[in-house]
């Protein structure tokens, strides 16, 4: 063999480690997954086709696949900002916000619903503000959006501000030394640097929100074609014991998530490799 | 070569691992069978698990009290009854997927039903075992309003005028919500002399009233309450008494309609479990005792329908005579509702689809 690794690593360990990653990563994700794609195979394809298919499960993808990719598009502009802010400047109080951000990972998605349905229903502190103008936030598509886009928050700020604080000021002096204007800074130099984290931060805000249920049953207010997500149509299936129905539905968002998130990576390995 | 010895190495260290788990689920099996073995022995105590729903919480959290006295009295051993609570649906599921309860006291009878389909813990007579078709207590659906009644809401058919909100969760994931509907839909056929198309419409006026399909009871209530969405909430008696209390007198009045459904929250001891516990009298005596007089106050007292007809009479003030058919006898059981209402491309679907795609 050619390339063989050096004769004695400076921490053993490779085989005992990735015993433990094999493991680890079967109990907790692979058995479950598995067993679960593997009692979606126990239906015909006739049946898995007609329950992926139906016209309210159809409308509910719509609206949780582009829901989702709307707040994650939100949270990459303002996750960007918010870790450029936290990482840039100094300000009072500027712990105290690189804390919250972690807010919604922590709060029970429950209460982040609740509490958002207590803002923006037309009765609500902001909502009723809102409703002269005919803006209606709760019990809408666009209720749906803001619950998706406060949960996924965290996911772009914190995958950004570590690669942030590594780049140098110096670079930016240099740029701006040779001639580059700001605007050409920020697309040459920056940019380009921290694409691969705006990717990661961007897939896992989308993946999180593909999957959210709790805060969003709330705001939402449920009604088929219009304002009900994918993960609640799943619930209804398994309240009527139909665990076929909610394993294929579960499965189709699976597969899609599943290859939004190669495309993203595929993306972020051609970014590294161009930019590199 | 190195890659081979890493992947025998990590092959060994697998195998290392895995006879470490066994033994931890060895030690683990062990120490269960000594905690059971002992639990078993001990006679002076016993240890019931009643899977309930959501509202009756308070209620067994007293019930448990009176039936621990009275066991204690008659066998000298007494009795800790543990509650779970949550969803009626989730929690027959919780039930399949093994939870070791002795007793299960859902909120319909179709989650029980579940119960004997699915897992095979009891009969399928389970209903007929004790009186009152397993249902100690009763309550009826009922319609809830905001102080002085702004919208004059009388009855059902109130609900299918223009201009009224209706605040009802999902019958698809609440089973509370179904009793909601076929509430409903019994009035309908009342009115138009059976006619199922004009009872059809009736209830699709309704749902067209309906701003939110909460997903569970839990949150319907926190719509119509803190949320002040809707002029009206359907709701079961029991919840609607308990939001009058705990939310303010005075804020809300419960309209009692002309005619509504039996609504029957069935109990029953879970054979296959308590045969392999060993907790067969007591479990089966917890649920007899429901039926004795002061169960059926406490039932009262928790706002349930008494079973028993003399003592339900005494509390005539608080839960008015009204004419309350069953679902046997309108829709032909649970099952049967489930089936035409409620599964997917049923009724329900049949009319929201109608009303949000039109």
């Amino acid at each position: 063999m050619s390339i063989t690794p050096a004769k004695r690593r400076v921490i053993p360990g490779f085989g005992l480690t990735m015993g433990f990653t094999l493991l680890y990563m079967g109990l907790v994700f692979l058995i479950p997954v598995g067993a679960f794609l593997l009692y979606t195979t126990t239906m015909s394809w006739d049946t898995f086709w007609s329950a992926v298919t139906q016209r309210q499960v159809v409308a509910s993808y719509k609206l949780s696949f582009g829901g989702s990719l709307i707040a994650a598009t939100i949270n990459l502009v303002f996750g960007a900002l918010v870790a450029w802010v936290l990482v840039r400047y100094r300000f009072p109080g500027k712990r105290l916000v690189d804390a919250l951000v972690d807010l919604p990972f922590a709060l029970p998605t429950a209460v982040a619903g609740i509490a958002l349905v207590t803002l923006y229903a037309s009765t609500g502190w902001v909502g009723q503000y809102l409703d002269v103008f005919g803006i209606r936030i709760a019990y809408t598509q666009l209720g749906v959006v803001i619950a998706l886009t406060y949960i996924g928050l965290p996911f772009v700020v914190r995958t950004v501000q570590p690669v942030l604080e590594d780049l140098e000021a110096e670079l930016e002096e240099a740029s701006a030394s040779l001639g580059a204007d700001r605007l050409t800074t920020i697309r040459r130099v920056i940019f380009p640097a921290l694409f691969p984290a705006l990717l990661t931060g961007y897939a896992l805000a989308f993946a999180r929100a593909l999957g959210e249920y709790g805060s969003v049953v709330f705001i939402s207010g449920n009604l088929p074609f219009r304002t009900e997500i994918t993960p609640l149509l799943i619930v209804a299936k398994a309240e009527q014991y139909d665990y076929h129905g909610a394993a294929a539905i579960g499965t189709v968002m699976l597969v899609a998530a599943f290859l939004m998130l190669l495309v993203i990576n595929g993306l972020q390995w051609w970014a590294s490799r161009r930019h590199g | 070569m190195r890659t081979i010895s890493s992947s025998t190495s990590s092959s060994s260290s697998i195998w290392q691992l895995s006879k470490l788990t066994g033994a931890v689920l060895l030690a683990g099996a062990v120490l269960a069978v000594t905690f059971s073995t002992t639990a078993q022995a001990q006679s002076e105590s016993v240890e019931l698990l009643n899977v309930s729903y959501d509202p009756t919480r308070e209620f067994y959290r007293e019930y448990n009290e009176l039936f621990d006295e009275f066991w204690q009295a008659e066998h000298g051993q007494s009795v800790t009854a543990r509650q779970s609570h949550g969803g009626s649906g989730s929690q027959g599921r919780a039930i399949i997927d093994g939870i070791d309860a002795d007793v299960a006291t859902l909120a319909l009878a179709y989650d029980i039903d579940a119960i004997h389909e699915r897992a095979d813990l009891i009969p399928q007579d389970w209903q007929s075992r004790l009186p009152n078709n397993s249902s100690p207590y009763t309550s009826t659906i009922v319609l809830l309003v905001r102080e002085g009644n702004p919208k004059n809401i009388q009855d059902w058919d109130d609900l299918a005028q223009e201009g009224i909100d209706v605040i009802t969760p999902n019958p698809k994931t609440s089973g509370g919500a179904r009793w909601n509907f076929l509430a409903l839909w019994g009035y309908g056929l009342e009115q138009f002399d059976g006619d199922e198309q004009q009872t059809y419409d009736f209830v699709r006026q309704v749902y067209e009233n309906v701003p939110v399909l909460d997903s569970g009871a839990r949150g319907a209530t926190n719509t119509f309450v803190q949320r002040r969405i809707g002029d009206v909430f359907i709701a079961w008696e029991n919840e609607a008494f308990l939001s009058v209390e705990q939310l303010g007198q005075g804020e809300y009045e419960i309209i009692v309609p002309s005619q509504s459904i039996l609504a029957e929250p069935p109990v029953t001891v879970l054979d296959a479990n308590v045969d392999r516990k060993g907790t067969r009298e007591v479990a089966e005596a917890y649920l007899e005792h429901l039926y004795t007089d002061e169960a059926q106050h406490l039932a009262a007292k928790h706002y349930y329908r008494p079973s028993n007809q003399e003592i339900l009479a005494e509390y005539s003030d608080e839960f008015p005579a009204l004419d309350l058919f069953t679902i046997d006898e309108v829709f032909g059981g649970w099952q049967e509702a489930q089936q035409r209402f409620f599964n997917d491309g049923g009724v329900f679907d049949d009319i929201l689809e109608a009303i949000n795609t039109q």
